[in-house]
């Protein structure tokens, strides 16, 4: 501590003012949700059984799609960061095609593959008797399937920006790669895989698109709360407003409340 | 891209025809009509039809459940033409005050049973989709063709768990093309449009569940006078007859 911290340092208006507006665009949607909700009623509504049941099958789901992908996508990313392999690149763009994909497109994909005339999915049909859509492990899916590349991004860059001596250490010390693994590396990217945990789950939390055109829309089964909404929508725009409400309350307490602990400043 | 530059066209062309004389052009400039996802085919045709009837006018079609649409009207979208598929949603707009006179009943529609092409499971009426096993398709209750399935459902005394309540009609119809339901309850307009893939199984209890398409001229319409007169094309003989060719009946005022 030789030098005082001088904090307050000018800011430039050329960037306080957009950023400003920035910050206004991003939040005032939200403050509309506020400022016309319902709030005399907003008791009754919640009491209504069809929003508790979304709420909840919204948490369940986007928790198990969350699951999915840190069993898939750790090792993933792993993967992508730690092994030279021909066509490590493309692979690198196939994982986050994702992101930029419509989820209707998303969902329609799934369908071909996992629906009951698609190229899996017919043999789940024949073999299990088992068809994914309009099951609630086919919303898991669904949000999985978009949710996951918000995990593999953020697991890569933490193993990037992990020093690999340790692990280089510890197989030098005999440690297996399995071992290295678990014991190493693992706990070095706990932090960048706990964000991208919480990124993942919000991203499934919000999912629409490929939810509704892959897992269809029935109540207590595969009606998530943004189908809720939207559903809502068509007859009764409070009920929407209220529903939205509390699909915003959800994921602002779990992203401000996780990202100071888990994910830090770092 | 090309839409783009068609559009540019359109506008240059309204405008120049605007300069030109608004008196003996007063149907000029573009048209915005909001009709129901159902009326996706027929309005196509009729917006081509209008376009050449009336060159130098564009009309602007945006297709998707009414409700949705109805919402969208009350919440202060601009359109100049609202086409509805059931007096309940209109009324929402009418209610909220944004129609211009009385909405007129342009067509009705009639819920059928689309089952995949050949009808492979046999089915001949709603007691068959509440056999075990049977995955079916419906709208929510909450978009017109949900609402007229439950009337069905009620009429005809049965009782299932649909596979799925789709937002809107053509959702449905999607889920039975690509084989995920067995069926789905859509409107005959439906099916005669996928004909290749699909086949409509009538059932006595959708005399019950009709629903009646109004159409209304919004009273914030930035082209009334276009909005009239695409509102009179829809109305007159040919404009019934592209909508009969798709399967709607006239209602029976007519």
């Amino acid at each position: 501590m030789s030098r005082p911290p001088r904090r307050r340092q000018r800011v430039p208006l050329a960037l306080l003012v957009p950023a400003g507006l920035g910050l206004l665009f991003l939040v005032l949607p939200l403050a509309g949700l506020l400022v016309r909700a319902p709030w005399t009623t907003l008791p009754r509504r919640l009491a209504q059984p069809g929003v508790l049941t979304a709420l909840r099958l919204s948490l369940e789901t986007a928790t198990a799609a969350t699951l999915l992908c840190v069993a898939l996508g750790v090792p993933l990313a792993w993967l992508l960061a730690r092994v030279r392999f021909p066509g490590r690149r493309l692979v690198r763009a196939l994982v986050t095609v994702p992101l930029v994909l419509p989820p209707v497109v998303g969902g329609v994909a799934l369908l071909l593959v996992f629906g009951r005339r698609g190229l899996l999915g017919s043999w789940l049909d024949a073999t299990f008797g088992v068809t994914l859509p309009f099951t609630t492990a086919g919303v898991v899916l669904a949000e999985a399937f978009v949710a996951m590349p918000f995990l593999v991004i953020a697991v890569e860059g933490a193993l990037r920006g992990a020093d690999p001596r340790y692990e280089e250490a510890a197989a030098t010390l005999g440690a297996g790669r399995w071992t290295t693994f678990t014991r190493v590396t693992l706990p070095i990217v706990a932090p960048g895989v706990a964000a991208g945990a919480v990124l993942c789950w919000a991203r499934a939390l919000g999912e629409f698109g490929a939810t509704i055109t892959f897992a269809g829309n029935y109540p207590g089964r595969t009606q998530t709360m943004p189908l809720a909404v939207y559903l809502a929508l068509e007859t009764d725009v409070q009920a929407a407003i209220v529903l939205s409400l509390i699909l915003l309350t959800v994921s602002v307490a779990i992203l401000a409340g996780l990202r100071d602990r888990w994910v830090g400043t770092a | 891209m090309r839409a783009a530059l068609a559009g540019l066209a359109a506008l240059t062309l309204s405008v120049t025809g605007c300069g030109g004389g608004a008196a003996d052009e007063p149907t000029g400039g573009t048209v915005t009509v909001f009709a129901a996802a159902s009326l996706t085919e027929p309005f196509t045709k009729l917006g081509r039809d209008y376009e050449a009837a009336h060159p130098g006018t564009r009309v602007v079609l945006n297709f998707a459940g009414s409700s949705a649409l109805a919402t969208q009207l009350t919440q202060g979208a601009p359109a100049d033409v609202f086409a509805a598929a059931s007096p309940a949603t209109m009324k929402t707009v009418t209610d909220a005050g944004d129609a211009a006179g009385t909405p007129a009943v342009l067509v009705r529609n009639q819920l059928v049973i689309a089952v995949p092409e050949g009808n492979p499971d046999r089915v001949t009426g709603l007691a068959d989709l509440a056999r075990p096993g049977a995955k079916v398709a419906l709208c929510a209750e909450q978009v017109p063709c949900g609402a007229a399935a439950k009337a069905a459902l009620a009429a005809a005394g049965v009782r299932l768990t649909p596979a799925t309540l789709e937002q809107d009609v053509k959702g449905a119809l999607a889920k039975v093309k690509l084989g995920e339901v067995d069926a789905a309850l859509v409107y005959r307009t439906d099916v005669r449009g996928a004909a290749a893939e699909l086949d409509a199984v009538e059932f006595p209890e959708s005399a019950r569940a009709v629903n009646d398409y109004p159409i209304v001229v919004l009273k914030h319409a930035g082209n009334p006078a276009g909005a009239r007169a695409f509102v009179d094309h829809v109305r007159s003989d040919a404009g019934l007859a592209v909508l009969a060719a798709a399967g709607f009946q006239a209602p029976p005022s007519r």
